[in-house]
């Protein structure tokens, strides 16, 4: 066993309300430069629909994630040879049109146009080329609410086997919001397409992240990562994806995006995993076993055994805790309601989604759910949105559990709905699918207030282990002498960094208890 | 010291001196620059074709100049590789790979001046360099009827005079006596050649030495650790 900590995500799709606040805070303090206009480290999809980049789900198209060749795990786009075969021109690679073309608008015009009848207009503008655009014809969110044509947002690959004519008529239309960022897999496959090695994952947190010195810009990450999370700035010609906004996890402060989402729907905590099963259980056969297996790899923080394990493997004591506490485990394992998106990729993300349930509750009142004689809880087979949909998105196309975690939710709310609405506890629908009030009540904590504390179990990064000089940390961080940009990083430089370290002692003081 | 010892004495020197340091203190210094600077986000079209005739085409030519050039004489000799034999596979090797790089380069060039998106991301040096290379092609590709001519006298000294003078250079024996009285057409060749080496560290070309072998030889995973092992 080998205990590795990561940062992990869930997000609760059935609260999210499609409002891009996570998007515009995540924007405005990271991406908001020259060569990533186009590039939006957190987006939300409208769903159905083709989704940004366009049809990114479809790896026939883009050739990202993994497969099982021959029993054994290997990226889709093919052999390592085989990928620097293509290195002068990927074939697998999105051009900006697949994303979109950034604009911005001509604003001076307003105010320096000449007096007119017609008031003056703010054209579009290309950031690329600078000059004025014709016509907007894609963008970031084009979908937006189902905005378009059914026959190109049912493109949707999560919409292959579903009988799509049914929901093209008006009243069976569904929709819910798909929030997307990188999923910090743990077995990532843009890491593993990277020719340069330029790309990691942080041992502490399992952060993912491109280290823009080492990247080459050749480009394999961009095709290879499935969720296509990981951007080419056209400008600095490097590979950028989001960075777990490490500078504040670090710290113990939840991700722009979590901390900003009106809808309470995004919590942060840690999970521990066992490193030594990661292959193992990304090539099980049967790809709808995958969701099982990453269900495997997790450890449980309060069996003795793992904790013992993740001592020895230099995880700290207050990092164990925050696993303990870790709201993620609550909703993936303990209570089953979160999903990782698209196991089949088999990079095993760590971003998992509880599936969205409404309208559910006012549809049942208006007894459009016929309930079968004798239970409570109205069959989610029912339920507007078709569960095959969330299967094909969550699990692989697998529908047991996707139902089990919507029954799981609908009991919560007809308990809650209960003692709120009728001022006394009903627990036949828990009952039914033998759910304890315990539960229901911690699920509701959790889901529906879902506090602060509660979402974000985050503990700050040890620093203190990494530096082995605290003096020249405590007194000279922040300063450099000179250059601050390139200080020159080769181990045999040219022009060597002042060094930093100083003379004091670094034997730390014995404890009070030796003597 | 006229201006032929100049170019073909001092200056191979100068290019060379540069290539290295100024490569090496690019990479030192300024690693976040190092990079192919693709664009092949903005446009795709014609790039499959483009971009792999042209790179192939620069590669085996650059490994048929260093093989041909820096190998002694001797050893072609005791290989028993005659210098009929040696000149017949330079032009060969040479028409092919030198016309596959031509028509890689021209559609890079043409693409992008065009392409609006690719020439409003290119910087002045990723157009002159494209350009620099393409004229070194062209005047390379005019040396080959002069040495089909010489082969077809059976004459193979303008090939090993060339040779010797490389060596020469290598050597710190530099002799440009040696091309003093080659055609024209090789002389111009031969400065525009060691010019991009000049150019080299200014010059998206630097990722030419991080060509990514290693990667056949890694883990796919990589964990990158704070605390020191």
């Amino acid at each position: 066993m080998k205990v590795r900590a990561q940062f992990a995500f869930v997000f609760n799709l059935d609260k999210c309300i499609g409002c891009h606040t996570c998007s515009v805070t995540c924007k405005n303090v990271w991406t908001n430069r020259k060569g990533v206009e186009y590039v939006w480290f957190n987006n939300v999809e409208s769903k159905p629909g083709i989704g940004y980049p366009k049809d990114w789900e479809d790896q026939k198209k883009w050739r990202g994630g993994w497969e099982l060749k021959d029993g054994k795990l290997q990226l889709k786009s093919g052999s390592k040879m085989a990928r620097l075969a293509n290195i002068f021109a990927n074939p697998d690679m999105p051009e900006i049109d697949d994303y979109y073309e950034p604009f911005t608008f001509d604003y001076a015009h307003l105010q320096n146009a000449p007096l007119s009848e017609a008031a003056p207009t703010a054209r579009p503008v290309s950031q690329i080329t600078g000059d004025k655009m014709e016509k907007i014809t894609w963008g970031p969110n084009w979908e937006d609410d189902l905005a378009g044509e059914f026959e190109k947002r049912s493109k949707d690959r999560n919409m292959h086997n579903l009988e799509k004519e049914i929901y093209k008529q008006f009243e069976n239309t569904f929709h819910m919001y798909l929030p997307r960022i990188c999923n910090h897999c743990i077995n990532p496959a843009c890491v593993a397409a990277c020719p340069s090695g330029s790309m990691y994952k942080r041992e502490e947190d399992g952060i993912v992240l491109v280290d823009q010195d080492k990247c080459r810009g050749w480009r394999m990450c961009i095709s290879s990562c499935p969720y296509k999370k990981v951007y080419y700035n056209w400008e600095s010609g490097k590979a950028e994806k989001c960075i777990g906004c490490y500078p504040r996890v670090e710290s113990g402060m939840p991700t722009v995006c979590s901390e900003s989402c009106v809808g309470r729907i995004r919590y942060n905590g840690i999970m521990l995993y066992d490193a030594d099963k990661i292959e193992q259980l990304a090539s099980v056969p049967n790809e709808q076993d995958l969701y099982q297996a990453q269900l495997d790899i997790f450890l449980d923080p309060n069996d003795p055994d793992v904790i013992e394990a993740a001592r020895r493997d230099g995880i700290q004591e207050d990092w164990i805790e925050a696993a303990r506490k870790s709201p993620i485990y609550k909703m993936a394992v303990d209570w089953k309601i979160a999903f990782p998106m698209h196991p089949e990729f088999r990079t095993l993300p760590m971003v998992w989604y509880v599936p969205p349930l409404s309208p559910v509750q006012s549809h049942i009142d208006q007894g459009g759910l016929s309930s079968d004689p004798g239970s409570v809880i109205p069959p989610v087979e029912n339920l507007r949105l078709p569960v095959k949909y969330l299967a094909n998105l969550l699990t692989a196309g697998k529908e047991a559990p996707i139902v089990l975690a919507l029954k799981r939710m609908i009991a919560m709310r007809a308990y809650q709905r209960s003692i709120h609405v009728e001022g006394k506890a009903d627990t036949r629908a828990l009952d039914e699918i033998g759910m304890s009030e315990e539960m229901a009540l911690e699920m509701y904590r959790y889901l529906a207030i879902a506090n602060y504390e509660d979402r974000f179990v985050i503990p700050s990064g040890h620093e203190e282990v990494r530096l082995d000089d605290f003096y020249a940390f405590q007194g000279q961080n922040g300063f450099t002498f000179g250059n601050d940009s390139s200080p020159g990083i080769s181990a045999n430089s040219l022009f060597p960094e002042r060094r930093k370290e100083t003379v004091e002692s670094r034997d730390p003081a014995p404890s009070a208890d030796e003597r | 010291m006229d201006l032929h010892q100049i170019v073909y004495g001092v200056y191979p020197y100068l290019c060379l001196v540069t290539f290295v340091l100024g490569s090496w203190i690019r990479f030192d210094h300024e690693q976040y620059t190092w990079k192919s600077d693709s664009s092949q986000l903005l446009s795709k079209n014609g790039m499959r074709l483009a971009s792999n005739f042209f790179h192939i085409g620069v590669i085996a030519i650059f490994f048929g100049h260093f093989v041909g050039l820096l190998t002694p004489h001797s050893v072609f000799t005791a290989l028993g590789v005659s210098d009929m034999a040696h000149q017949g596979i330079a032009i060969l090797a040479g028409a092919i790979f030198g016309t596959m790089a031509l028509i890689g380069g021209i559609g890079l060039w043409l693409r992008r001046m065009l392409n609006k998106r690719v020439r409003a991301a290119s910087r002045w040096m990723d157009i002159n360099i494209l350009g620099w290379i393409l004229l070194t092609l062209v005047m390379g590709l005019s040396t080959l009827p002069f040495s089909i001519g010489h082969a077809e006298h059976g004459d193979a000294t303008v090939m090993l005079r060339l040779a010797e003078w490389v060596q020469s250079v290598v050597t710190l024996q530099p002799n440009p006596e040696l091309l003093r009285n080659v055609d024209t057409v090789f002389k111009m060749h031969i400065f525009l050649g060691m010019s991009v080496f000049l150019f080299f560290p200014f010059t998206r070309l630097v990722h030419i030495w991080s060509a990514p072998v290693g990667y056949l030889f890694r883990a796919y995973q990589i964990v990158r650790a704070k605390r020191p092992a």
